[in-house]
């Protein structure tokens, strides 16, 4: 019984999806690749359109389809993440896309129908809703990784994409179906009434952990991160930035959104299982990216090492932990904006390159570039004053909070090892020597605004958090309410001060 | 009392001069040096007029945080700043020394601009550090300045910078963290991260145990001890003092010079800051230990300073020892020893960066720090030679000169806390006398034979004009210590009080297990 009141609460996603369709038939119809340019404009500008409705004012929460879908402000605050950086992703390929004959109409309308899907994985108040939004996401990702259809590299990345992609889908599957044997039902929130004692029934756990297991997929966090190297670094460049922004931002509210929308009443029967990912995940990207000579490559291992770190906050159980991990995310996904738009510039005699001693003396050739990529880096790395210090900082002290002091030194530990890969590529650019032809960074208007816009979010950001914290509490109590974890009052534990 | 915010003006203003810089000096020609530099010394005089102002407006007798500002930021943190006794000479000393390192790059070429850049935003941070009156502020300086630091020894240094500016950068990372994490702990117990706050709070220390292991001090041991990684590293205490060396090498003069006289002291003023005040049980407990480390870093450098053939590094080792003095002192918690490390800090702050300025100016010369390459520089510099002695003499303790005092009253006090440990520092006094004099007997005295040293010029008077406050301060300070003791007396006082009348609990303890022996 489908009511108008359901459709305007999913307003935005049906906007899109009519969006996309219609763009889709005006490239088949009006000269394919010709209109490339233009549709990839009017994706941005949709998406933006998007996060500014859904972002704006402050709404009730509510819910569509009897609770199959949730809207409420933690959907809003990752849709709106996710929206922003799908743009900015879009809109700083455009260069990239058109100089290396990439420009395909195909390619914004799949980003759109993948952001599509992420925003139906956010909202998702059911299981079934979960898996749908989930696999539009997948389908639409797998044909833009192999987007390149010449190199073998791109299908190698595409297939082996999809291969472990769909292996991961079909584990999550089965996690739900055993969720739904043992519950009766796949709504999360009726699966959340279900369990009525403090431990779960070993059908229940398995059924967990499979879902945990196919969203660790998804987040490349580690044991389940081996299709990430491959598959930024085969990918082309533009694809790649997608890949390391907005999917990343969704599946980790999936996580989130799952694991406290069904699981929320037994917090201890899953951060224990996200603790040791999270740990596994921050030490495996900080070590493994030690070696890298190709900045894609090194990336990913970036990217594993930050998803074990926005863990963290999951892994607390708390609604702080949440809030932080929100912000983690936000910020995660404005430094890769950064970098990607860096990397997409870098190319020798028209040709994109993408190792690592490329950047020889970047320095030099481009100070003010240079200057932005060490702002980011120091920022990936944690280092205070930059916006990534804060969002670590949140992360460690939502662990320290329920007693998890174990989880932060390991991740301070990590950071440290991690802090070594970025240092090198600030060694290449300041430090070099002259060896070749420096290469050059040429930069479209968009790319040059995302890569000194994130910068500069880097260090204001540091005064204000603009506004994050705020929309981040709220996100995070509108989904955790009162299920959270009451933490003991620290001034109980510690004696009274002395006055 | 004004109500502006000269706190945040003497921090911020460098760091804006850096921005102008930044982005609004075009050209990589000579001109635009020329104005880089200018605006830089500009900069940098003007935050030392501020920090006067600053000065002449402190009340020494009031021992509560001064010239304070408190704004909300953000995560529940507070933009919180403010001066007390103990922090504000090292405020002062590093204003003071900034246009000097500026003045001493004037004739450097090689990316002018983003020089001045680097060393204004490093100023703002240092000034910060010793300012910022909440944790995670604190932290967030303290931190920073590795940024520009490990950018100036890795773009300006010399051969093996690379390697020196990736062991100075993660050396000291790795030893923050952990005074992170403490943080984040204190910030739970308290609900605060109001340094002020923190000062009057009582963390526990009652001994738990951990794998079996009782751990004496408790939690409050366990946040020391990550203070002190971080404190440790940065001062440095042997053995984890192996970075200093490399990093002074290679790092350009000026870098070398903020280095040893300013950013070494973020360790001890991290110490009298945190550690002492905030956890003096467990400070209690560590005096032990960590005298033994002073003493052995005291001896064990001084020797290792013997056998150096490279200047810059001879003097970083001698900076290593002299700096067992300051924990030393520290640790004996009486007011002759906090006073005496204070002094000795802003004392090897002028001494030492003397030290390698003049380095810096036969390297600029010579393009050389081997001992061996020098020799018998009286005959054709006799200023720089008079100069040099004068430092000497200062780096020995001489009295009269400013490291004199610094070294009497850490000693004292810590032969009062402990005799053998005193007996055993004090031998590092006459060993610093002979690397100390025996540098100088091999840079300066002899005959000239070294056919390149021929044609070395005298000092230009530029290059005079530096040394010439760094030697009025060191006699100032040498004849007339009460300069320092009297502004940083009562706070150095309140401070002791507190950690006196937070220990009884252990004092009553241990004159209960000494009554009988003692027969009362």
């Amino acid at each position: 019984m489908m009511t108008s009141l359901d459709l305007y609460t999913l307003m935005p996603e049906v906007a899109l999806s009519i969006f996309a369709l219609v763009a889709l038939m005006f490239g088949a119809f009006f000269g394919k690749d010709r209109v490339a340019g233009p549709v990839l404009w009017l994706s941005v500008i949709a998406l933006l359109a998007a996060a500014v409705a859904i972002g704006w004012g402050v709404r009730a929460d509510s819910q569509a389809f009897f609770g199959m879908f949730i809207d409420d402000a933690f959907a809003r605050f990752a849709k709106v993440t996710i929206l922003l950086s799908a743009a900015a992703v879009l809109a700083m390929s455009a260069a990239y896309l058109t100089r290396h004959g990439l420009m395909r109409f195909e390619l914004p309308v799949l980003v759109v129908l993948a952001v599509i899907g992420m925003m139906v994985m956010v909202s998702a108040g059911d299981l079934l809703t979960l898996y749908m939004g989930l696999e539009l996401q997948s389908m639409a990702l797998y044909v833009v990784a192999a987007m390149r259809r010449e190199s073998a590299r791109s299908s190698e990345a595409g297939l082996k994409y999809f291969v472990l992609g769909s292996l991961s889908s079909g584990m999550l599957l089965y996690g739900a179906s055993l969720v739904y044997g043992y519950a009766g039902t796949t709504n999360l929130a009726a699966v959340m009434q279900a369990i009525t004692t403090d431990r779960l029934s070993v059908g229940l756990l398995f059924g967990l952990v499979f879902l945990l297991v196919g969203l660790a997929f998804k987040v490349s966090a580690v044991p389940f991160h081996m299709w990430t190297p491959d598959v930024y670094e085969g990918s082309p460049t533009p694809v790649t930035a997608f890949f390391a922004t907005a999917p990343k931002v969704a599946a980790m509210a999936m996580i989130a959104r799952l694991m406290w929308g069904a699981f929320g009443g037994v917090p201890g029967e899953w951060t224990q299982v996200i603790a040791v990912m999270a740990v596994l995940s921050m030490f495996l990207g900080s070590i493994a990216g030690i070696g890298q000579r190709d900045i894609k490559r090194l990336m990913a291992y970036s990217s594993i090492a930050h998803v074990g770190f926005a863990l963290i906050g999951l892994a607390a159980g708390t609604v702080f932990g949440v809030q932080s991990t929100l912000i983690y995310m936000a910020v995660y996904a404005v430094m890769n904006v950064g970098t990607f738009a860096f990397i997409l510039s870098m190319e020798r005699n028209g040709r994109p390159v993408t190792a690592i001693d490329d950047l020889n003396l970047l320095a030099r050739a481009e100070p003010l570039k240079a200057l932005a990529m060490t702002v980011l880096l120091f920022s990936l790395t944690g280092v205070p004053p930059m916006l990534g210090f804060f969002a670590k900082f949140g992360v460690l002290k939502a662990a320290v909070d329920v007693q998890m002091g174990w989880l932060s030194v390991l991740g301070v530990i990590a950071s440290v090892i991690g802090a070594y890969y970025y240092l090198r590529i600030v060694y290449y650019m300041y430090f070099g020597t002259q060896r070749d032809t420096p290469v050059e960074s040429r930069m479209g208007g968009a790319q040059w605004l995302a890569l000194m816009g994130s910068a500069a979010a880097m260090i204001i950001g540091a005064f204000t958090l603009f506004g994050t914290e705020a929309a981040a509490e709220r996100a995070a109590l509108s989904l955790v309410g009162e299920n959270s974890v009451v933490i003991p009052d620290p001034v109980a534990v510690a004696t009274a001060p002395v006055d | 009392m004004t109500t502006y915010p000269l706190l945040s003006i003497i921090t911020f203003l460098p760091i804006v001069a850096a921005l102008i810089l930044a982005l609004f000096l075009r050209g990589e020609d000579e001109g635009a040096a020329r104005n880089a530099k200018w605006l830089a010394v500009v900069a940098t005089v003007a935050t030392f007029a501020v920090s006067c102002v600053v000065l002449a407006g402190f009340d020494p007798q009031n021992t509560a945080f001064q010239f304070v500002e408190d704004q909300p930021w953000i995560m529940g943190l507070r933009y919180k700043l403010g001066v007390d006794g103990i922090s504000i000479l090292f405020v002062m000393l590093t204003t003071f020394l900034m246009p000097l390192v500026i003045l001493s790059t004037w004739e450097m070429t090689d990316r002018a601009k983003d020089y001045m850049i680097a060393f204004l935003v490093l100023e703002g941070l240092m000034i910060g550090v010793f300012v910022a009156l909440d944790l995670v502020l604190f932290y967030l300086f303290f931190e920073a300045g590795l940024i520009p630091m490990f950018l100036i020894i890795g773009i300006w240094g010399g051969k093996d910078r690379i390697y020196a500016a990736f062991k100075f950068f993660l050396y000291t990372f790795l030893g923050s963290v952990f005074m992170l994490i403490a943080m984040i702990v204190m910030y739970r117990m308290a609900g605060t991260t109001d340094i002020p706050t923190l000062l009057g709070f009582d963390f526990p220390s009652d001994p738990f145990t951990i794998f079996g292991w009782s751990l004496a001090g408790g939690t409050q041991m366990l946040l020391f001890l990550a203070f002190f990684a971080s404190f440790a590293v940065k001062m440095p205490m042997w053995p984890v003092h192996t970075w200093l060396p490399d990093a002074h090498v290679q790092a350009p003069t000026a870098a070398s010079v903020l280095l040893a006289a300013v950013l070494l002291k973020m360790g001890g003023y991290g110490f009298l800051r945190f550690s002492l005040p905030m956890f003096p049980e467990a400070s209690a407990i560590a005096q032990g230990p960590i005298f033994w480390l002073s003493a052995i870093a005291i001896v064990y450098t001084s020797l290792v300073a013997l056998a150096q053939s490279d200047m810059k590094k001879l003097i970083a080792y001698s900076s290593v020892a002299h700096m067992g003095f300051v924990t030393l002192g520290t640790f004996a918690a009486s007011e002759q020893g906090v006073q005496g490390a204070i002094f000795q800090m802003l004392s090897h702050g002028f001494i030492s960066g003397a030290l390698f300025l003049l380095v810096g100016v036969i390297y600029d010369r010579m393009h050389t720090r081997e001992i061996d390459a020098y020799g018998g520089l009286v005959n054709r510099m006799p200023i720089y030679a008079l100069i040099f002695l004068f430092f000497t003499m200062a780096n020995v303790g001489l009295p009269g000169t400013s490291g004199f005092v610094g070294e009497f009253l850490t000693l004292m006090a810590a032969f009062r806390v402990n005799t053998w440990v005193a007996f055993v520092a004090t031998s590092g006094v006459i060993l610093s006398a002979a690397y100390a004099l025996w540098l100088y007997r091999r840079v300066t005295l002899g005959q000239l034979v070294r056919a390149g040293l021929r044609s070395i010029t005298e000092m230009t008077p530029r290059e005079r004009w530096i040394f010439v406050p760094l030697i009025a301060m060191t006699i100032l300070l040498g004849v007339y210590p009460r300069a320092v003791t009297d502004i940083t007396g009562p706070s150095v006082a309140a401070l002791l009080n507190d950690y006196h009348a937070s220990l009884p609990a252990a004092d009553a303890a241990t004159q209960v297990a000494a009554a009988p022996a003692d027969g009362h």
